[in-house]
């Protein structure tokens, strides 16, 4: 008897899993054989896909996605090496593509010409795709505008004793602290940094958090990029948070960017480069704006989304002049933060 | 082969840790930090595991030794807490309380933000605890009552029948189930993170994702594992200390059921939906209030193609990880050796091995020996199985040591094969050990995350992976629904694999 109930068990499961398997199966096999390129995203998937999809309507090129975090699939990529299957490698951040420069091929100068020159690779291996710019979040309620720091430098001000927060393990977070390396030098930075974490900050896992806790009333304000307070707005027209930048051409105000790049090992390479042209046309510039609330990075006549915050002409005109490329050094373990 | 398998995630972290400059390494453990979050490492361990056996002991003696009312549904709502995924769990408990969160918006009160310690042990305390809960209602069911019996008629009183008899009996589930949870938290990170706890598993974060290093990754990783085969080492030196029997048929004997009167009943509902309120219902409650509040982007044919995807993936898993786990079990409880023992502990390596580190070590070996398979499902399948293999031993063992050799004896007398055997007299009474460890596999394939990222076929989209491309933007409302359907379908799925296990709940 028992037994008998155990092999029926058994069996339901057996053909449970057959079927799953199956359903699985077809699922990812079509996508297999009409794939023509394989794209690795550190991007997320609700915010890139209306875009890729936007693509295989106009040229027919079917794109294959991974999604995953920036940082595990830049990792990935280092460890596939040349046996990667990946033709493009497209993250949230500068930092992750300058890990994994050595892998990418050269793209061709029509293509990098669309971008202004802070947007690239020096080498011309990777090009910036939508702009995020550094800035401060904080609560108006809790913080009148006068208040504010003029630079980035203000904020180790025993003033903002424990009403910082701050997210030391955050991509956009590890390369301003390396701009600022090069800006300013290793002394003043690590002294930067040293006295932010002598100032009690509040530290939170990302920077959603760190808007979540402003608006929770821990925290008054932080250092963190522009785009999130949109989204925030767009699903709650009341989010207690607002946005300003520090005095113009101050480090703070830095303008960075999520990038893309085509692996040298890719077989599609001509498809993937018409892929980065397409991203960097105005359709998917727009969207960029428009729906993602990041800033474009090439082409005029972008319309931006009025009250999500500091705007691009705003940003564009706080931001320092600085050169991304310098960002590729990753050593920052000294302050303790982390 | 499986003892094999495991050593090539090791073989792959001393690989790459060799590439390391050995200065560099002495700096990087000597700083005081380092000592510091294996302290805190350490006391997030003894909080979680004291907090689960407060709850998981009186719900397993609940469930399986009382009349208490709706067993069955209890039973089933024990286990689900497995399904919440942890950074849901973390996001709950933090969107729950300070000024702009769900309490304050929707009743109009604040409470303070759990955070540090505490809100890091609370977390981890309410989707683990069901780890050690099915350990020990399966130790309660299988424990055989006539020792309690004889204990009585010699004169113990019932406290005493609980010390020094019930409470020996438990100790391998106990024992199993503790290991599986501490091993958890010293691996986890996103929870912890979430709540502003740092413990060690955050530096091999840290190395991974900021520093984009393999190599000293590596070292941190293989103190990880060092100090979890510690406790491997730890938990069967005590385990195999003990001897454990039957005397009754095995079969037989009906289970004693205590009477809880109305009063006991009332004591009883009410520590068990406080419970369940704390565990099920605060995730649920928040994701609903975000579901509410977000575009419902996700329509419901996506999130259920999604659902198709993980099940395809951990079905599977869950099958060959129990399949890998019986013959493991077997060998270490009716035939120890040094040999048998070895692959016990060597079978905890995956759970043991930071997950990121792991699945590297399979692409590694993938892409230089079989490329074919790299990013498969069948690969995936694997490594998940491999992952999760401590998951189910634990039951399945603890299940073994129940079954009482004697009857085996009795039936290999009476004409049977080994094989005969096993298949009619132990695997019947083993189980519900074995359903136990299925389920704990399958529902932690679903909401997996790094191994995903890595291995999964690409184009793949499982629930998790899809609830990941939505928070890492910070797009919690459009993450609400996949989330919620990771503990929806799991937990139907927990349900009617459970309400199918005629043995359960006693």
């Amino acid at each position: 008897m028992l037994l008998d109930g155990f092999s029926r068990r058994a069996r339901t499961l057996a053909a449970t899993a057959a079927l799953a398997i199956g359903f699985g199966a077809t699922g990812t096999m079509t996508a297999a054989m009409a794939a023509d390129l394989t794209l690795y995203s550190g991007r997320g998937e609700t915010l890139v896909a209306p875009i890729i999809s936007a693509f295989t309507q106009e040229t027919g090129i079917n794109v294959n996605v991974r999604y995953g975090g920036t940082a595990e699939l830049a990792i990935l990529l280092q460890e596939e090496g040349d046996r990667s299957p990946a033709d493009l490698y497209w993250a949230q951040d500068v930092t992750a593509l300058g890990a994994i420069t050595g892998m990418f091929t050269a793209l061709p100068q029509e293509t990098l010409d669309k971008v202004d020159a802070v947007y690239r690779d020096n080498n011309g291996r990777w090009v910036g795709i939508s702009g995020r710019s550094r800035l401060l979040a904080y609560s108006p309620e809790r913080l009148a505008e006068d208040e504010l720091p003029q630079t980035m430098a203000e904020l180790t001000d025993a003033r903002f004793s424990g009403r910082m927060a701050l997210a030391p393990t955050n991509g956009s977070f590890v390369g301003h602290v390396n701009a600022l390396r090069v800006a300013e030098g290793d002394a003043f930075t690590l002294e930067w940094l040293q006295g932010l974490a002598a100032n009690d900050p509040v530290i939170v896992r990302n920077n959603t958090a760190g808007y979540q806790a402003i608006a929770d009333g821990e925290a008054d304000i932080m250092l963190t990029n522009n785009y999130y307070l949109g989204r925030f707005l767009a699903s709650d027209p009341d989010f207690p948070v607002a946005q300003a930048t520090f005095t113009e051409g101050d480090i703070g105000n830095l303008m960075m960017t999520a990038g893309i790049g085509v692996l040298a090992t890719s077989d599609h390479a001509d498809e993937a480069v018409q892929f980065i042209d397409f991203l960097l046309g105005p359709v998917a510039q727009q969207y960029f704006t428009g729906n993602v609330y990041e800033f474009p990075v090439s082409g005029s006549g972008i319309v931006p989304v009025a009250g999500m915050g500091v705007t691009f002409d705003e940003a564009v005109a706080a931001a320092p002049e600085f050169d991304l490329n310098t960002l590729t050094d990753l050593e920052k373990r000294e302050a303790g933060l982390i | 082969m499986v003892g094999a398998l495991m050593v090539l995630p090791l073989w792959y972290l001393v690989l790459r840790a060799f590439e390391a400059d050995f200065e560099t390494v002495m700096r990087l453990l000597a700083r005081p930090r380092t000592v510091q979050l294996m302290l805190n490492t350490a006391a997030l361990t003894a909080g979680v595991l004291a907090f689960s056996t407060l709850i998981a002991l009186p719900m397993a003696w609940l469930v399986s030794r009382t009349d208490l009312v709706g067993k069955r549904v209890v039973n089933v709502l024990a286990v689900m807490p497995l399904a919440v995924p942890g950074y849901v769990m973390a996001y709950a408990l933090i969107g729950l309380a300070g000024n702009y969160g769900f309490l304050n918006q929707t009743f109009g009160f604040a409470l303070p933000r759990p955070q540090g310690w505490w809100g890091a042990t609370l977390a981890l305390t309410l989707y683990t605890f069901p780890y050690l809960y099915l350990n020990l209602r399966a130790a309660f069911t299988g424990l055989d009552q006539s020792l309690e019996e004889s204990a009585r008629a010699l004169g113990c009183t019932p406290r005493q029948v609980f010390t020094r008899v019930t409470l020996p009996h438990l100790m391998p589930a106990l024992l199993a189930g503790w290991l599986v949870i501490g091993l958890y938290v010293i691996g986890d990170f996103g929870a912890v993170a979430l709540m502003r706890y740092e413990v060690f598993s955050y530096v091999i974060y840290i190395q991974y994702s900021a520093a984009f290093d393999r190599v000293y990754a590596s070292w941190l990783a293989l103190i990880l594992i060092a100090i979890a085969l510690t406790v491997v080492w730890w938990e069967s030196r005590l385990r195999e200390g003990a001897h454990y029997a039957r005397t009754g048929s095995g079969s037989g004997v009906g289970t004693r059921i205590t009477r809880l009167g109305p009063l006991g009943q009332v004591a009883g509902w009410g520590f068990v939906s406080s419970v369940v309120i704390a565990s099920i219902g605060l995730p649920v409650a928040v994701l609903a209030f975000w579901m509410t509040r977000g575009p419902l982007a996700a329509s419901l044919p996506a999130v259920v193609d999604s659902f198709g995807q993980s099940l395809s993936v951990a079905v599977p898993s869950a099958m060959l990880a129990a399949m890998m786990a019986l013959p493991i079990a077997v060998l270490a409880v009716r035939y120890p050796s040094p040999l048998s023992t070895l692959i016990n502990r060597l079978a905890f390596i995956g759970y043991a091995v930071p997950s990121l580190a792991f699945a590297l070590a399979f692409v590694f070996f993938s892409l230089q020996g079989v490329p074919i398979l790299y990013q498969t499902h069948l690969l995936l399948v694997s490594v998940y199985a491999l992952a999760f293999l401590a998951l189910a031993l634990g039951p399945i063992r603890s299940a073994l040591y129940q079954a009482r050799p004697s009857v085996e004896e009795a039936a290999r007398a009476l004409g049977h094969g080994p094989v005969s055997t096993f298949a009619r007299v132990t695997l019947p009474t083993i189980r519900p050990g074995i359903i136990a460890g299925m389920v704990l596999v399958f529902v932690i394939a679903m909401k997996e995350l790094p191994i995903a990222f890595l291995l999964a076929p690409t184009g793949f989209r499982p629930l998790s992976i899809t609830m990941f491309s939505r928070t890492s933007e910070g797009m919690l409302l459009e993450a609400a629904p996949y989330a919620a359907a990771i503990i929806v379908f799991s937990a139907l799925f927990v349900g009617f694999v459970l309400r199918h296990d005629k043995k359960a709940g006693g």
